[in-house]
């Protein structure tokens, strides 16, 4: 360790590689995370949220073929591995017929799995909100839709933030896993740039750093919004 | 305005209401007592089907459900705008400010302008004695605030007979007095009310009638004056003492 460390900072050469390196692929990794994993991330999540609202009201309809589709689709996606799912969306799907660009495989990909997963925590999420409050907007005169709407998904979204955006951070570090399907995000940016300098250790490093970045933002985001939401606590 | 005929609830083999018949007038306040477990908050609950009965009809103003058939969704919202509900733990929206809670009502359901809701609302909540306090959340508000809130959410919706379920049993003692007040001030406006209550001086001092139910059934009716005076029932003595020991 000494020995590297020693011969690493007495070889002036390397270390300005290193620089040089670090410099000149800090802005293409920057932009493959901006506009391709956060950009997947976000869209992702979006239809990953609304499938997972749906699914949980499959699962708590009590019509027992909802109830079965629902529970299928969640043990589906939460028993195979994301990286297999890709692989059959984009690589699987071809054989019959089915050609997908990398993109859209990859956010059919994610959003099924944010699907799944999330649909887990809004059901409970929903099922934590009192009985009172849905007898409150029945004697009103609301229909389930409206009850749905107005009265407990609004407070089933609060009880969701934390969890919800724990997936959040995870998905924007799943995101990675779509470079094995072509799609030019940071990490697949990241291997390329050390396909052509060498340098795994650095240019892995700095992905890494710029990964903890965005989340460290999107942790101090989650704050914000908790916050705002407990207002009326 | 209502009438209740031979009503049965049964939840599995827990036979709660064991046909129940009840006549209210329009502009009377009925007073409901009885010891827990003898299925008077069921019976209000029944009265905008919350719970649905296992057989019987309820007829509010010109809704009439006949449960003993299949009840269409339809005609059970219809039942429902027929009522005002208040709840013993208020249920108030906690996500939304006290004239929100109340405009809610007729902005969702009714389809108003949300500028005339609001006016109303603001109104009602002045009537309650809140008008100062419209944007608080309930979290920002006492038990008796609260419960006062919900008074105002029911009545935003206009509706022809108000449902109290013990409306004062999670207040602290020093608040049941303001809601009372409202209540009072309810029933000589002529609203038509039906209210489950342990509050024995607000039956002796408001209602038109005390009915007193055990087990499932009605066990006795009359006046406030007479019922808690010489009750005919050994039912009806036997629990009327327990409240005064």
């Amino acid at each position: 360790m000494q020995m590297f460390l020693s011969n690493f900072f007495d070889n002036p050469e390397r270390l300005n590689r290193w620089i040089d390196i670090a410099q000149s692929s800090f802005l293409p990794l920057l932009k493959g995370a901006l506009l391709y994993s956060l950009t997947l991330a976000i869209v992702s999540f979006f239809f990953g949220l609304i499938i997972a609202v749906l699914t949980a009201l499959a699962r708590l309809s009590g019509i027992k073929p909802l109830v079965g589709i629902a529970r299928f689709y969640v043990s589906l996606i939460r028993g195979t591995p994301l990286l297999v799912q890709l692989y059959i969306i984009f690589y699987g799907l071809p054989s019959v017929g089915i050609m997908i660009d990398p993109f859209p495989s990859a956010i059919i990909g994610f959003s099924l799995s944010v699907g799944a997963y999330s649909s887990e925590v809004v059901r409970a999420a929903i099922l934590s909100i009192h009985k009172g409050q849905w007898e409150a907007a029945y004697s009103l005169g609301m229909t389930y839709w409206q009850a749905l709407r107005r009265v407990v998904l609004p407070q089933a979204a609060r009880v969701s933030v934390p969890p919800l955006s724990n997936s959040f951070i995870s998905l924007v570090k799943d995101t990675s896993l779509a470079a094995a399907i072509l799609v030019s995000e940071m990490f697949r940016k990241a291997q390329e740039i050390v396909a052509s300098t060498y340098e795994p250790l650095l240019v892995y490093a700095e992905a890494a750093l710029i990964y903890w970045m965005i989340c460290f933002v999107l942790s101090f985001l989650q704050d914000r919004i908790e916050h705002k939401l407990d207002r009326y606590v | 305005m209502i009438t209740i005929t031979d009503l049965h609830k049964q939840f599995h083999n827990l036979h709660v209401l064991k046909g129940i018949s009840l006549t209210v007038e329009k502009g009377k306040v009925v007073v409901i007592i009885g010891p827990s477990g003898s299925g008077k908050t069921t019976l209000l609950r029944c009265l905008n089907a919350l719970e649905v009965p296992t057989s019987g009809s309820v007829q509010i103003g010109d809704v009439k459900l006949d449960f003993s058939q299949k009840v269409e969704r339809a005609s059970i919202s219809r039942l429902r705008k027929q009522t005002g509900m208040v709840f013993q733990s208020y249920n108030l929206f906690p996500h939304m400010t006290a004239v929100e809670n109340v405009m809610e009502g007729p902005v969702t359901v009714k389809k108003e302008s949300k500028e005339s809701a609001r006016a109303k609302a603001a109104n009602l909540l002045s009537k309650v004695g809140l008008g100062d306090k419209l944007d608080h959340y309930p979290a920002q508000l006492s038990g008796g605030q609260q419960q006062r809130v919900g008074i105002a959410r029911a009545l935003a919706m206009d509706p022809q007979v108000m449902l109290f379920d013990e409306p004062t049993s999670a207040l602290d003692p020093e608040l049941v007095g303001e809601v009372l007040k409202v209540m009072k001030e309810l029933a000589q406006e002529g609203m038509t009310m039906v209210v489950v209550t342990h509050e024995m001086g607000f039956a002796r001092e408001v209602a038109d009638e005390v009915i007193f139910m055990d087990q499932g059934v009605i066990v006795e009716r009359d006046t406030p004056a007479s019922l808690f005076a010489s009750p005919r029932e050994e039912r009806t003595r036997q629990f009327l003492q327990h409240l005064k020991a």
